[in-house]
């Protein structure tokens, strides 16, 4: 293997891989091979190109390449034919094993004959961003190389910036850079990196540690699992450039076990540069050190808190300890410490290669850059997103999402997960970013959006949450450990019909001092679904303590099912009733027993002749 | 361990049972670069401990002392580790680990109804597993597979667009 020990060496090495590439290749077949793209069949498909470029005998002018995420999470498995002399990319979704045959049969020998538009645009490579809404910065990689090769990444300027970090800029000057373009933290809390190194690199210690928190445990987010997944290597020298800046010579990644493939990834990806010289002794001849562990976790939500998070790591039980003092000063092992998200650091090589200028350009004032959101729920087209910071929550969800599932009425977007709140109609076009979130009684949170619309009931929405909560609180401080409960209690007690105003406005107080006492972000925040919920969607709330009715029809004990005059006598929800409580003779009309009904909506659902009403 | 044979054989040893396992989870133990100091060890116990349940498959109080010993730590810090963490379990589960994702957007496109059906079928609450040892029952976190939610997962096999009605299919589908 090549060592590459100075930026030149670098240079010379990422132009020969794609100069080999550009002589012999004439297209470039990707392959989505992410969690998501895997789960929903792309492994057959891969398979399948492979044995076809072999039949037709075209190795030699066709590169197979598997990926990680494209983002087009709704026409899975996907994938992209790329004409290298043109650059020209046209996307295939839903690719079976047979369209894959033809893919390369007809797509090889016609060039561009099936083109789709890309919703994207890449501005580090100044592309025309008029017509399309992404912008690609942490995703720059992702879809487009092969995640498991150093090389793809080289070639894609990869190390590039830590070689120019390291070679040619001071600590001060990389720790400048970053506070310059106003990166703030991607993780949820919105602080600027690089304060947080400043913090680190002003204290003096023999030790300094720099932690990349991979535990994204928000549900309804995976983006940091895309970049891990998809684009490894851009974290890797991300933490270098971060140890550089504040002085420090260990990495740590702590990562969720329930990330098998991101995991493999990154192990794959940090022996590759520690082969290559990348990673390890004496950088680019620098002098600097520095080396990366990997450090799993093991099932906690809370241990995506830093404090936590250094907890477990240090392996302890996670939970959040008192700050000031803030990791910076003293964390891993005492030590000063700087936690960021996979998010962040994707941000950082763009950032240094391109200096912060560029960065402040894209997004809004407050702030820079862009961010990922992984867009699920109702919506037609799922998937994870890059915009940059300002965009509208009505183009999110109407043009990059095409709108909500089966023509239903939008209700509400969910941000922030178990901390965040809802965004109703009327705010969909205030500009998004960290402020204006917070602003609306959400915040940006890790990025999951989760989109509702008129079937989802929002008192239930905030219970299930609040059992997330209770679940994951770690019980160290009381306002968590009880208060959430009680405000659990009281949310069912309104969802099974037995809710007051007094239970109401229990509800809104014990929030506020929930907020207002808890320990830790997860406490601080763990009220803000119910809040958001009551604040904009108080009269659903009330349908369920005057009326006992759940207007979204969710609630099962606020519900009941019963066979109109339409029945034909069919007998299929007899006998997909799973208690056999839906009697009648054939072609005569049907009765549920109220009593037996389990209101599962089996029939409901099964009913050819809409002769079942729901109420 | 399996069914047949835990009723008997409580007091048998699992780690004298399976020398094979024990020298596995010794040798990887002993590779770690321990040191004198116990604060630093104590930062190579969650790994340790995913490398035993992922060759036993569970954590019981035996595996923690051994565990513990070569950390030279004490038991109650491990078992406060394992009880802290979902991920780790002190029982045996089933051949068949079922887990359906309890994440947002499969809990709005409707796992509830999911989760209640696999109860009803295999007659186990969540957390619990069959008297035969068969299939154990879960919740997981999002699995990141949210285009095709609802998602159910057995073993390492992803279900995806799951409804009350494909549970007997999935059910079969193990057998």
């Amino acid at each position: 293997m090549t060592i590459i020990n100075t930026p030149e060496k670098l240079g010379k090495y990422g132009k020969e891989l794609k100069g080999a590439l550009s002589r012999n290749i004439k297209t470039e077949i990707l392959v989505s091979m992410g969690t998501c793209g895997i789960a929903a069949g792309t492994t057959p498909v891969l398979d399948e190109l492979k044995k076809e470029v072999l039949e037709q005998n075209l190795q030699d002018s066709v590169r197979i390449v598997p990926v990680g995420c494209m983002g087009i999470c709704h026409s899975e498995p996907s994938i992209e034919v790329i004409d290298m002399e043109s650059g020209q990319g046209a996307f295939f979704g839903n690719v079976t094993t047979e369209m894959a045959k033809a893919i390369v049969a007809k797509n090889i020998r016609a060039a561009g004959v099936h083109t789709v538009a890309k919703s994207w645009y890449y501005p580090e490579e100044g592309q025309n961003a008029e017509s399309v809404l992404q912008a690609r910065i942490v995703l720059r990689n992702c879809g487009r190389i092969n995640p498991e090769s150093i090389d793809d990444y080289i070639s894609r300027s990869g190390y590039q910036a830590v070689a120019k970090a390291l070679t040619s800029m001071k600590p001060g000057d990389v720790i400048r850079t970053v506070v310059d373009s106003g990166l703030r933290g991607r993780g949820g809390g919105g602080f600027p990196t690089g304060r947080k190194w400043q913090f680190a690199a002003a204290q003096k210690s023999d030790e300094k540690y720099v932690i990349c928190n991979a535990d994204e445990g928000d549900p309804g987010a995976f983006m940091d699992r895309a970049v891990l997944e998809g684009d490894p290597h851009s974290v890797l020298e991300a933490m270098i450039i971060a140890g550089y800046a504040v002085g420090s010579h260990n990495g740590v990644i702590y990562i969720r076990a329930e990330y098998p493939l991101a995991v493999k990834r990154l192990h794959q990806a940090i022996d590759d540069a520690k082969g290559m010289g990348l990673l390890g002794k004496n950088l680019f001849g620098s002098g600097f050190d520095f080396e990366i562990e990997l450090k799993y976790g093991a099932g906690a939500f809370v241990c995506g808190e830093e404090t936590a998070l250094i907890h477990s790591v240090e392996g302890k039980r996670g939970e959040p300890g008192f700050k000031p003092p803030f990791p910076a000063i003293s964390g891993l092992w005492k030590k000063p410490t700087i936690v960021n998200n996979v998010e962040t650091f994707a941000n950082v090589c763009a950032i240094i290669r391109n200096g912060a200028d560029w960065f402040k350009k894209i997004g809004t004032e407050n702030s820079p850059g862009t961010k990922v959101f992984s867009l699920t729920g109702k919506i037609n087209s799922v998937g994870l997103i890059e915009v940059p910071m300002g965009i509208t929550l009505r183009d999110i969800i109407f043009k990059l999402g095409e709108g909500i599932k089966g023509g239903k009425k939008f209700k509400a977007v969910q941000t922030g997960g178990p901390s965040g709140g809802c965004i109703t109609e009327a705010n969909l076009d205030s500009p998004i970013d960290y402020n204006s979130l917070i602003a609306l009684g959400s915040m940006m949170g890790s990025g999951g959006m989760i989109v509702l619309d008129e079937d989802d009931c929002m008192v239930n929405i905030a219970k299930f949450f609040l059992e997330f909560t209770l679940d994951e609180s770690c019980g160290r401080c009381t306002p968590c450990r009880i208060g959430n409960k009680r405000l659990h209690e009281m949310l069912n007690e309104i969802t099974i019909g037995n809710g007051t105003h007094e239970i109401l406005a229990k509800l809104r107080k014990l929030s506020e001092n929930i907020k207002d006492t808890a320990l830790c972000g997860l406490g601080q925040t763990s009220p803000n679904p119910v809040l958001s919920t009551i604040k904009n969607f108080e009269n659903e709330y009330l349908e369920h303590i005057d009326h006992k009715k759940c207007p979204a029809k969710v609630c099962v004990k606020l519900l009941s099912y019963e066979i109109n005059d339409s029945c034909v006598g069919c007998t299929l929800c007899a006998r997909n009733c799973p208690v056999a409580c839906i009697s009648g003779e054939k072609k005569q009309k049907h009765v549920i027993d109220q009593k037996k009904c389990i209101r599962c909506g089996v029939c409901y659902e099964a009913c050819k002749f809409h002769a079942i009403d729901k109420n | 361990m399996t069914a047949e044979c835990k009723e008997c054989c409580d007091n048998v040893s699992i780690l004298d049972m399976y020398p094979d396992k024990r020298k596995e989870l010794e040798k990887y133990i002993d590779s770690l670069p321990l040191g004198d100091d116990s604060d630093r060890n104590r930062g190579f116990l969650i790994q340790s401990l995913h490398r035993a349940q992922g060759i036993f498959g569970y954590l019981p109080e035996e595996i923690q002392l051994f565990v513990a010993e070569k950390l030279k730590l004490h038991l109650s810090e491990v078992f406060g580790v394992i009880s802290f963490y979902s991920y780790f379990t002190t029982v045996p589960l089933g051949k068949f680990k079922i887990n359906v994702c309890t994440g947002t957007a499969c809990f709005i496109k409707g796992a509830d109804g999911i989760v209640g059906e696999f109860k009803r079928f295999l007659n186990i609450d969540m957390d619990e597993t069959t008297q035969d040892m068969k299939f154990s029952l879960g919740g997981l976190r999002c699995v990141g597979a949210c285009s095709l939610a609802p998602v159910v997962m057995v073993n390492d096999k992803v279900y995806g667009n799951v409804t009350p009605k494909k549970v007997p299919e999935i059910i079969e589908d193990c057998k």
